[in-house]
């Protein structure tokens, strides 16, 4: 959980209260994906459970402060020294649908791709007007970039689909 | 205001049995100050979509307008393109034992504009492009995104207002490649109209529209305008 690493990673820099820890981790990661409080206060309590953090004592305004532990520095350390699984990743829904297209005779699959890839080629250029906007934030732009390679990665797949299919027409 | 008019524009290649449709029937508008890609895979048509939209070549049938002149009318294509059109291709053939600036300047000079006037030109534009430090360097003491810049300078000198630019970040890492789409985009902001070929997604991304082309003929249209299909990523 990616949720729970990132704020061992951000406590690692020092003590942190709850909404620090949640405005952070919106600023590393560009504002792409938002936390609630709720989500950063229930991570906390598991990584508590879980002897990677500990409360302090609420600083004047009555917030608690955490404070990463031994074990939550080697924790981190691990995560950031071992590389993220390919199959870790959702079942894609597009896939299983170009899939079920082939599979099912009667469904125009080139029909399919072609819609497809003109949503696909929409949501790259508003990614990369967004992109643009973000000239001055690297990190922001770092994790557009990252969705410009997925969403370009999908449209080369389609590309292949439809050849492959035109081919076996 | 539009200002490539491609109208019903068909381009037939050899005649009879052995005839290739190249285009059939394409019409598209391109306005002042904006950037549209044109994809599709190879033999779909976007070479020769490209050499009409620049008067290299003539139609069939249809017509095509550029800066609201009907190219049918035109009788010296080869001025019109010297004076209104720049190209930038993935070779940029810059002349290696010219300076940057003297490759930029050498257009004009063509044209009859003396040296001095050609120079003050050429500066202005490569300065447009951030290449100004570029000026005295040759083209191998330049990087391959350098290099580009200085042939969108040397396409755009003299104020050309249309850029044909195919497949502009060839063989350049996907850093530097932004950074020519970049340096298009902002001259699409200052007015310039850019008709782009690539095969590449992430780069007609940059563009206000894109066009897919399949088997000579318009398969779809995507601008950054339209929201209805975009997914949460």
């Amino acid at each position: 959980m990616p949720v729970r690493h990132g704020l061992l990673a951000l406590l690692s820099g020092g003590p942190r209260h709850g909404y620090q820890l949640r405005a952070e981790f919106e600023a590393s990661t560009g504002a792409i994906w938002p936390l609630n409080i709720g989500q950063v206060y229930t991570t906390l309590s598991r990584l508590e459970r879980d002897g990677l953090v500990e409360q302090e004592e609420s600083d004047e305004q009555g917030r608690v402060v955490y404070t990463i532990t031994a074990a939550g520095r080697e924790e981190t350390a691990r995560w950031f020294g071992t590389p993220v699984v390919q199959s870790d990743r959702p079942r894609d829904e597009l896939v299983i649908k170009l899939a079920m297209a082939v599979a099912a005779k009667e469904v125009n699959v080139a029909e399919v791709v072609h819609r497809q890839r003109t949503a696909t080629m929409q949501a790259l250029q508003q990614l990369t007007v967004a992109k643009r906007a973000a000239a001055e934030d690297t990190a922001r732009r770092l994790v557009l970039d990252s969705m410009i390679f997925q969403a370009e990665a999908e449209q080369r797949w389609l590309d292949h689909c439809e050849a492959v299919l035109k081919e076996e027409r | 205001m539009t200002f490539v008019r491609l109208a019903e524009v068909a381009r037939i290649h050899g005649e009879g049995a052995t005839a290739v449709h190249a285009l059939k029937g394409v019409s598209l508008e391109i306005g002042e100050g904006e950037l549209v890609a044109v994809m599709g895979p190879s033999g779909s048509g976007k070479s020769t979509l490209l050499n009409l939209a620049g008067g290299l070549d003539r139609p069939t049938s249809g017509t095509v307008h550029i800066g609201g002149r009907d190219l049918a009318a035109v009788r010296d294509l080869a001025a019109l393109r010297r004076r209104s059109v720049g190209y930038v291709f993935q070779d940029l053939n810059l002349i290696t034992s010219l300076t940057a600036v003297e490759n930029v300047m050498l257009p004009r000079e063509l044209d009859g504009v003396r040296s001095r006037l050609a120079r003050q030109e050429a500066m202005a534009v490569l300065a447009e492009v951030d290449g100004a430090d570029l000026a005295d360097r040759f083209p191998e003491e330049l990087s391959g995104g350098q290099r580009q810049r200085v042939a969108i300078a040397r396409a755009l000198v003299g104020d050309r207002r249309l850029l044909l630019a195919d497949e502009p970040t060839g063989a350049l890492d996907t850093r530097t490649g932004d950074e020519i789409l970049q340096t298009l985009r902002a001259r699409c902001d200052a007015g310039v109209t850019v008709l782009l070929v690539t095969h590449e997604p992430r780069y007609a991304a940059w563009a206000d529209r894109v066009v897919f082309l399949r088997d000579g003929m318009i398969a779809d249209t995507t601008d950054t305008t339209d929201t209805t299909s975009v997914r949460s990523a």
